[in-house]
C-alpha cells in the first residue's frame, strides 16, 4: 500500500451544516487544492468553496449562435441560391418560414454543445480511474455523508499539519486515500481496438448490404418493378416484344425526314455525315448521349451497362469494328436499331443523331489517342496558359 | 381540514432519511423482477407484437392495407402522431418548466415523466415515419447534399416538424441522461455485482458528486431547462402547422397552435398519472411519490382541460362570427353529421367529466381519478381524429365526399404502439431508477443547510 502514492486526505461529516462550514474553514486556511463530495448540491457550497462562477453559458451562448447562423444561411442558400424554386407562392427568402428550423437548429446545437462541453471539458470525463473511486470515502458520500478531500498536490500539503486541521473541524472519520501510478493507454488495449474493428467491419458491411442488396429485395423494390411497361423492358404484348413503342408505320415528324436503308442490316448506301465536328455540335451530342445512349453503352462507350441486367450488355464500342464503322453506319444503327437495340429515331431529330455520331467518333479518339494527339494537347494547354 | 399555508408541505412524506430513499428508490433494481411484472410485460409485448405484424404487413404489401383513401388521406397515422407527441410534452413541462418555476415538488415525478416523454416520442416518430410509405427511404427527409442536387423543401411545416420532433427527442435524452448521471454514480457505488458495476460505471462517466462539479451541473440543468421550455412548446406548435398552415376550413385556424399545446399538456399529464398511480403502489414509492402530488397534477389536468374546452367554443365562434360558409358548414357538420359520435365522445372525455376535480375528495380519489384520466386519454384521441378525419371527409364538392373506416391494420399499429410504450415504461421501472434519487434527496428535510448557514449543530 505504502509504495503506492498519496492523493489526499478526506474528512466525512454527517450533516450539511457542518459540511459548508469545514469548507469555508479550509479555504480560510489557505488550502486550494480540495473538493467537497456531497450525495447531492449543497446550497451555498459555491460561497463556502469561493468558487468561480460557472462558465458554461459561454459555450451555450457560442454554440447557439453559430446554430442560428448556420440553418438560417444553409435555408437561405439552399433555397434561394442553390436551387431557387416558388413553392406556395413564398418569396426564395421566405424568412418567416425559416424561423421554426432555424429555431430547432438553435437549440440542437445549444443543449449538445453545453452538454458535451460540460462532460468533456469542464469535467474531463469519462474517468473512471480516478483515485477517489472504489473508496470507503466515495461510497459514503454517494449515500448520505458529506466529504471533504485536501489533495497532496496543494502547495500547503503536509500529512500531519493537514491531519491535525481536519480534526480540529470534528468529522466522523478521516481517511488517507492513495493511488497506484501506473501508465495504460487504454485506447490501446487489443481489446479496445478490436471492438474498433468489429464496429467498423459491421457498419461498412450493413452499409454495403442495405444499399446494394436490400433495397433490390422484395418488398423494397416494389416501386420500381411496376406492372406497367418502362422503357428498356421487354413485353410479351407486342409481337417484337419491346416495351417500348415507335409510332404508327408512316408517322413522319416534323424535322424527322423517312430513312430509306430503314430495316437493313447491312446498308448498302450509307448517308455522309454533313455536319462538321465543331464545339457546339459536340456539346450537343454529348448530352444526348449521355441521355438516350449512356445507360446501356455507359458514359465512355466501354460498354458498361447501368441496367444491372435488365437489358443485355452492349458491345463496347471501341471494338475495331465500331472504330472501322462509317459515320453513316452508326447513324444508321441509331435511326433503324441493330438486333436487340432499339431504334433511337423518334427521340432523337437529324442533327441530334449526328451530333451523337460525332461525339461517339470524339469518344473513341479519346480512347485511343496517338501520341501526335496528345501532343496537340499539351500544345493547346500551354497556349491557353500563356493567355 | 386546516391547512397552513405559511409554510412548505415536506416534499418527502414520511420523514425518510437519505439512505431510506435511496433504498426505496433501487430496490427495484437489486431485486429480480416477480410473477407480476412477467404478467404485465406479457401482455404489454403481446400488444407490441400486434402492431409489428401490422407493421410487417403493411411493409409487404403497402399502405392499401390502412383504410385512409381520398378525399381521407390523413387517418390513424396522423392521428396517432399527434397523440403520441403530445403525450410527450408532459414531460418536460415536469423536468424543465416546473424547474424553472422552482417548483420542488416535481423532483418526485420528473425522472418518469422524463423517460415518459422519450418513449411517447418514439412512439409518435414511428407514425410520420412508416405514413410515408416507404419508409426506408426516409433519409431523403434529412438536407443531404445528393445527386439529384435537390434539397428539401424547408418552408414546408411537414420538414418543420422532422426538425422539430428530432430536435425534441435529441433534447429530451440528453437532458433525461444528465439526471441520471449521479444516480448512476450512486448505483456504482452501492452495487456488489460485478457486471452491473462495469455498466453503471460507464454510464455514470466516473461522476463523484464532486461539488466543483455540480455547480457546473446545475447551470447545465439549468440552461438545458430554458432550452428545453421553448423548444417544447415549439414541438406541438409545429405539429398543430401541419394542419393550420393548409388552407383547410377545420384546419385553417390561428388558434391551432396554443390549443394544441394547451392539448398536449392536458393528455400528458392524464398519461403519467395513468402510469404514476400504478408505479407508486408496485413499487412503495407513496411516499416519494405522494397523494400531494397526484393532487397538483389533477389540478392542471382540470386547468388545461378547460382551456381546451375554450379552444372548443372558440372554434365555432369564429366559425359563425367570420362568415364564411366552408367554414360554418365544417364545424356544424362536425357536432352533428357524419362523425358526430366522435365529437361528442371528444367533449364529454375532454371537457365535462374533468370537471369533477374541482372537489378536493375526487382530486385524492385514486379510483375516480383513474378513471378520469383514462376518459382524457381517450377523449384527446378523439380529438385529434375529429381534427384529422372530420375536416377531410367533407371536400368541396359533394361528389367527393367520403366516410373514413378504419381497417384492422390501422387498429393493429394503434394497438402496436400503445404495447411499445408499455413495453418500454415497464423495461424501464426495472433497469434505471424511476425517481431521481439525487433530485429527492436534496428536497428532503435536513438536507440543506439551515438559513443561519453553517453554524455547527445548528
Ligand atoms: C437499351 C440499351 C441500348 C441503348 C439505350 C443504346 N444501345 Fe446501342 N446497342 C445496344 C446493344 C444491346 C447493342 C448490340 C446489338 C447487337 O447485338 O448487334 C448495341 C449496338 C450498338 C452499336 C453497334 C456496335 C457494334 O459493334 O455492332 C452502335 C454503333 C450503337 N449501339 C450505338 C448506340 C447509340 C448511338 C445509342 C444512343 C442513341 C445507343 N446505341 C443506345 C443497346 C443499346
Amino acid at each position: 500500500m505504502h509504495n503506492n502514492k498519496l492523493y489526499g486526505i478526506a474528512a466525512i461529516f454527517d450533516n450539511p451544516d457542518k459540511i459548508i462550514a469545514a469548507a469555508k474553514k479550509t479555504v480560510e486556511a489557505g488550502y486550494s487544492k480540495f473538493d467537497v463530495n456531497t450525495p447531492y448540491p449543497v446550497h451555498g457550497m459555491e460561497k463556502a468553496m469561493k468558487l468561480k462562477p460557472s462558465k458554461l453559458g459561454f459555450i451555450t451562448l457560442v454554440f447557439g449562435l453559430t446554430g442560428s447562423f448556420l440553418a438560417l444561411f444553409f435555408m437561405y442558400w439552399t433555397m434561394s441560391l442553390d436551387y431557387p424554386m416558388i413553392i406556395g407562392g413564398k418569396p426564395f427568402f421566405a424568412l418567416p418560414a425559416f424561423i421554426p428550423v432555424t429555431f430547432e437548429v438553435t437549440v440542437l446545437l445549444a443543449t449538445l454543445a453545453t452538454v458535451i462541453g460540460m462532460i468533456t471539458f469542464f469535467f474531463k470525463f469519462p474517468e473512471n480511474h480516478h483515485p477517489l473511486h472504489d473508496t470507503n470515502y466515495m461510497k459514503q458520500v454517494s449515500i448520505d455523508k458529506f466529504g471533504l478531500v485536501i489533495e497532496s498536490v496543494d502547495k500547503n500539503f503536509e500529512i500531519e499539519k493537514v491531519k491535525d486541521f481536519l480534526n480540529s473541524l470534528n468529522p466522523i472519520s478521516i481517511e488517507e486515500i492513495y493511488y497506484k501510478e501506473k501508465e495504460t493507454y487504454s485506447v490501446l488495449e487489443p481489446r479496445f481496438l478490436t471492438f474498433l474493428f468489429a464496429i467498423a467491419l459491421v457498419t461498412s458491411g450493413s452499409t454495403y448490404f442495405i444499399l446494394n442488396k436490400l433495397l433490390y429485395m422484395t418488398p423494397f423494390n416494389w416501386m420500381s418493378e411496376q406492372l406497367k411497361l418502362n422503357p428498356q423492358k421487354p413485353s410479351e404484348l407486342f409481337a417484337d416484344g419491346f416495351g417500348m413503342r415507335n409510332p404508327v408505320k408512316g408517322t413522319v415528324a416534323r424535322g424527322f425526314m423517312p430513312y430509306l436503308a430503314k430495316g437493313q442490316n447491312n446498308p448498302t448506301e450509307l448517308l455522309e455525315n454533313p455536319y462538321l465536328i465543331t464545339e457546339e455540335n459536340i456539346k450537343l451530342g454529348k448530352s444526348k448521349y449521355l441521355t438516350f445512349c449512356s445507360p446501356c453503352h455507359g458514359n465512355y462507350g466501354d460498354g458498361d451497362s447501368r441496367l444491372r441486367g435488365q437489358f443485355p450488355n452492349p458491345p463496347s464500342l471501341h471494338s475495331q469494328r465500331a472504330r472501322d464503322f462509317k459515320d453513316g453506319m452508326i447513324y444508321h444503327v441509331i435511326v433503324n436499331g441493330q438486333n436487340s437495340m432499339p431504334s433511337y429515331a423518334p427521340y432523337l431529330n437529324v442533327e441530334e443523331r449526328w451530333a451523337v455520331v460525332n461525339y461517339i467518333r470524339v469518344l473513341q479518339r479519346a480512347k485511343n489517342a496517338s501520341d501526335s494527339d496528345i501532343q496537340f494537347v499539351k500544345k493547346e494547354n500551354l497556349n491557353n496558359a500563356s493567355n | 381540514m386546516n391547512i397552513d399555508y405559511s409554510k412548505e408541505a415536506p416534499v418527502v412524506a414520511g420523514r425518510l432519511s437519505l439512505a431510506e430513499i435511496e433504498e426505496l428508490v433501487a430496490k427495484p433494481l437489486d431485486t429480480k423482477p416477480d410473477r407480476k411484472y412477467f404478467i404485465a410485460l406479457s401482455i404489454a409485448v403481446s400488444a407490441l407484437m400486434i402492431g409489428a405484424i401490422s407493421l410487417g404487413l403493411s411493409f409487404y404489401w403497402g399502405l392499401g392495407l390502412w383504410g385512409n383513401n381520398q378525399p381521407i388521406g390523413w387517418a390513424f397515422d396522423i392521428v396517432n402522431f399527434v397523440f403520441w407527441v403530445g403525450i410527450g410534452h408532459a414531460g418536460t413541462l415536469i423536468s424543465a418548466i416546473l424547474f424553472l418555476l422552482r417548483q420542488k415538488w416535481r423532483t418526485g415525478i420528473a425522472r418518469f415523466a422524463e423517460a415518459m416523454t422519450i418513449f411517447a416520442v418514439i412512439c409518435a416518430g414511428l407514425f410520420p415515419a412508416i405514413h410515408t410509405g416507404r419508409p426506408w427511404l426516409d433519409g431523403y427527409l434529412l438536407p443531404y447534399p445528393n445527386q439529384h442536387s435537390l434539397w428539401v423543401n424547408f418552408t414546408s411545416p411537414l420538414l418543420w416538424d422532422v426538425f422539430a420532433v428530432s430536435t425534441y427527442f435529441t433534447v429530451s435524452l440528453v437532458f433525461w441522461y444528465i439526471g441520471l448521471i449521479p444516480d448512476f454514480a450512486t448505483l456504482r457505488d452501492r452495487t456488489n455485482s460485478k457486471i452491473k458495476k462495469t455498466i453503471y460505471s460507464i454510464f455514470s462517466l466516473g461522476w463523484r458528486h464532486s461539488s466543483r462539479h455540480w455547480q457546473h451541473y446545475e447551470k447545465a440543468y439549468m440552461l438545458l431547462a430554458g432550452f428545453a421550455t421553448p423548444l417544447v412548446l415549439s414541438v406541438h406548435t409545429i405539429v398543430s402547422f401541419d394542419f393550420a398552415v393548409s388552407i383547410l376550413p377545420g384546419w385553417h385556424t390561428t388558434i391551432f397552435p396554443p390549443y394544441f399545446v394547451a392539448g398536449a399538456i392536458f393528455s400528458g399529464f392524464a398519461m403519467v398519472v395513468t402510469v404514476l398511480v400504478f408505479v407508486r403502489k408496485v413499487f412503495n414509492l407513496e411516499n416519494i411519490i405522494t397523494m400531494d402530488h397526484l393532487d397538483k397534477m389533477n389540478k392542471v389536468i382540470l386547468a388545461t382541460g378547460m382551456m381546451v374546452g375554450y379552444a372548443y367554443g372558440m372554434e365555432f365562434f369564429i366559425a359563425w362570427y367570420s362568415g364564411v360558409q366552408a367554414e360554418q358548414f365544417v364545424f356544424v357538420n362536425r357536432a352533428f353529421g357524419p362523425y358526430a359520435w366522435a365529437y361528442w365522445i371528444m367533449v364529454s372525455c375532454n371537457v365535462i367529466f374533468p370537471q369533477l376535480f374541482w372537489f378536493r375528495k375526487f382530486r385524492r380519489s385514486i379510483p375516480v381519478m383513474m378513471v378520469i384520466v383514462i376518459l382524457v386519454n381517450v377523449g384527446m384521441w378523439f380529438e385529434r381524429f375529429v381534427i384529422t378525419v372530420t375536416s377531410l371527409h367533407r371536400d368541396f364538392l359533394p361528389s367527393s365526399w367520403g366516410y373514413y373506416v378504419p381497417t384492422l391494420y390501422d387498429f393493429g399499429l394503434l394497438i402496436g404502439s400503445f404495447g411499445l410504450f408499455f413495453t418500454l415504461v415497464i423495461l424501464f421501472t426495472k433497469t434505471l431508477p424511476v425517481v431521481s434519487i439525487s433530485e429527492v434527496k436534496a428536497v428532503a428535510e435536513g438536507a440543506q443547510p439551515s438559513h443561519h448557514g453553517g453554524v455547527v449543530n445548528a
